[in-house]
């Protein structure tokens, strides 16, 4: 059982969802990476995504883009991303982080790394799992068997154009919880969500043992409080990365202006 | 000889190849082999592409003997395949007016494709103009300054140009501005990607329809030479031109493949656009081939004074290719390049697309060194008309 099976079987039987941010590693430093994580979990986030730059990321809208080219254009390498994410999730940090993290991952850098190394050095460091976004059930055997290996979890995504009888072979090979993608595109905020999604989701959940936590556009308090009842979790990204762009300027404010966002969107959950 | 044929229902080319997108691509990519099997196996699908090839493209493109190219090197016979003389000048076209026929099959009515040198663009744009489909292209800032004529042309062809700003401003950004519009518009709209790379089933489906250029070429060795060329060279960015000309070729031992990639400024990262010769086996734009990559996954910056070849992936039949040995893989720079675009110009009359003065050049140097008895063939991928301002540039003249 991984951390993030824990933190839902937890969740679930106190009747709670999760909010769960996504920050880029390395965007302006790891240093901000590693308070901005800290800061969002004391204003009552229950997970982090950690995106790991790409230089290619096809799902990506511009914002999360331009954080992704910020990072590296500083020249962040993925070892020192990992040994940052073990310094917080380590023992000896207090107070100890109340929350798992999951590295959101192209396969590209997996792959390049080796998946048993790359999956040992999660291990090592204290994250939970991972999500790859452009690594489809058919491609994922081998990578399912590697983390199964390590109680580390391999989160699969749902999508609109995922036909129903497609998804629940998904809901069969994820674990740890269910990425349900709001919308067919990539991602990056919107005022307007699909007026099926309610719909879909509860189908999905219905459907599956496994926790369902929808991403993609959320941005606003009335987001949350639409969907916060169908789903386990909600996964919040360009929203919070676009306020990271001015952290080199004014680390301690963006620090601030993010957690108090963060915490309006806790207090409707 | 018969062998499995590849791509295996999973789009591997041996480890090669495979679909490594976003689940939100996997349903129209399942969608599009589909239809691409059933239009495959359709008579009256083959026919309309047929007479399309045939009486809007022009084919078949002459092979034609470059008698004095040949006495200039002074070896093997030089012979070029004319792709530069396909409607819209390269080879494109062929793919092209193949997948815009799928469009109509699977009923979309919008098409958004990617390009380097402008030529898929504007073959793009021809063939949507001809079946009065919607097209918008993905081209790279730095790409639609070298290429301008290309640009103005796909706009008079009705055609959008949405220039794209990320990464380096090329090829490789082009086609990932390509994906990103893709995944929000899926249902209604068709990617037609211009090389043999991408997920599959964009490979082969690309192999396909460009491998009439292998089927003429050995049709027209036949009726020419009474015999099969001793080698078949064509250049090699993403592939699609080499992939169409040795597919058919592959189960032909006796002639030699040499695909030729672009060598850029030297062998240092980021001088060329070499992955078959400088890379390794990685993941790029949704499938596993040979890719330039740092040690962290992350792609690298290449270059190639031409658009076309300026990407650091190729297609994964080529790393098939390259694996088991069947085509030799090489490398020319961008002076050697140019040498022979002049040769081509002063020698035969015919101004080469810069991508293919790369295999121009790797054909002349086969044939310095072959006898005189012996039969090389270049495929001339395109026309160099398009290059004429870059080309100055490059040698520092005003046009």
């Amino acid at each position: 059982m991984s951390a993030i099976d824990e933190l839902f079987i937890r969740l679930r039987s106190e009747n709670r969802k999760a909010l769960m941010p996504f920050v880029t590693a390395g965007d302006p430093n790891l240093d901000f990476t590693a308070a901005v994580i800290q800061e969002l979990v004391a204003r009552g986030a229950s997970m982090c995504e950690v995106g790991i730059p790409y230089s290619d990321p096809i799902a990506d809208g511009p914002v999360i883009q331009a954080s992704y080219t910020r990072a590296l254009d500083h020249g962040v390498k993925l070892t020192n991303i990992l040994q940052t994410l073990g310094n917080i999730t380590s023992d000896n940090v207090a107070p100890r982080l109340a929350a798992p993290l999951v590295t959101m991952v192209s396969y590209a850098i997996i792959y390049r790394h080796g998946l048993e190394k790359y999956a040992d050095q999660l291990v090592k460091q204290g994250v939970a799992g991972m999500i790859v976004p452009d690594l489809p059930l058919e491609e994922s055997s081998q990578l399912a068997n590697v983390c199964k290996a390590r109680d580390l979890s391999l989160i699969q995504l749902v999508t609109p154009t995922t036909p129903r009888d497609r998804a629940l072979k998904i809901t069969e090979t994820s674990s740890g919880f269910l990425y349900y993608v709001s919308v067919a595109g990539i991602t990056g905020e919107r005022t307007e969500l699909p007026p099926d999604l309610v719909e879909r989701v509860s189908w999905l959940r219905e459907n599956t043992p496994l926790p369902v936590c929808i991403g993609f556009g959320i941005s606003q308090p009335e987001h949350v409080r639409m969907l916060a009842p169908v789903a386990d979790g909600l996964i919040v990204g360009s929203a919070i990365v676009r306020r990271m762009a001015n952290a080199k300027k004014d680390p301690a404010a963006t620090l601030r202006e993010i957690g108090d966002y963060v915490a309006t969107l806790v207090a409707e959950l | 000889m018969t062998t499995t044929p590849l791509p295996d229902a999973a789009g591997r080319f041996g480890d090669f190849g495979g679909r490594y997108v976003p689940e939100t691509l996997v349903h129209a990519l399942e969608q599009l082999a589909e239809q691409y099997e059933a239009a495959r196996c359709d008579p009256a699908f083959q026919a309309e592409l047929d007479d399309l090839l045939k009486n809007y493209v022009g084919r078949p493109s002459p092979l034609y003997f470059a008698k004095r190219l040949t006495e200039h090197c002074g070896g093997a016979e030089i012979w070029l395949k004319r792709e530069d003389l396909n409607h819209t000048g390269a080879h494109k076209i062929n793919n092209t007016v193949g997948q815009a026929l799928l469009t109509l099959r699977m009923g979309k009515k919008r098409v958004i494709a990617e390009t380097g040198a402008g030529q898929h663009g504007v073959a793009t744009a021809t063939a949507c103009a001809h079946f009065g489909l919607e097209c918008i292209v993905y081209m790279g800032e730095e790409d639609i300054r070298r290429q301008a004529p290309n640009v103005f042309s796909m706009k008079l062809l009705g055609a959008e140009v949405r220039p794209v700003t990320s990464g380096s401003r090329t090829l490789r950004d082009a086609v990932n501005e390509a994906m990103r519009e893709w995944m929000s518009c899926v249902e209604t709209t068709h990617y037609i990607l211009g090389s043999v790379v991408g997920p599959h089933p964009f490979p082969r489906i690309v192999r396909d329809f460009q491998s009439v250029i292998g089927r003429e070429t050995i049709e027209q060795s036949r009726l020419r030479l009474h015999s099969l060329p001793d080698v078949v060279v064509a250049c090699v960015g993403g592939g699609s031109n080499a992939a169409g000309m040795f597919h058919p070729f592959i189960e032909l031992d006796e002639v030699s493949l040499v695909g030729v990639e672009a060598g850029g400024r030297g062998n240092q990262p980021g001088d060329h656009a070499s992955p078959l010769t400088y890379g390794s086996p990685g993941i790029l734009h949704g499938s596993f081939s040979y890719v330039m990559q740092d040690e962290d996954g992350q792609t690298c910056d290449v270059h190639s004074m031409s658009a076309g070849l300026d990407y650091p992936g190729v297609g994964p039949e080529h790393s098939y290719w390259k694996s088991t040995g069947r085509v030799s893989y090489t490398s020319c720079t961008d002076d050697n390049a140019m040498q022979a675009f002049d040769a081509l110009a002063r020698f035969e009359g015919i101004l080469p697309a810069l991508e293919s003065s790369h295999a121009v050049a790797e054909g002349m140097k086969i044939a310095r060194k072959r006898k005189p008895d012996e039969r090389v063939v270049v495929c001339l991928s395109g026309r160099g008309d398009k290059d004429a301002a870059e080309i100055a540039r490059l040698k520092d003249q005003s046009l």
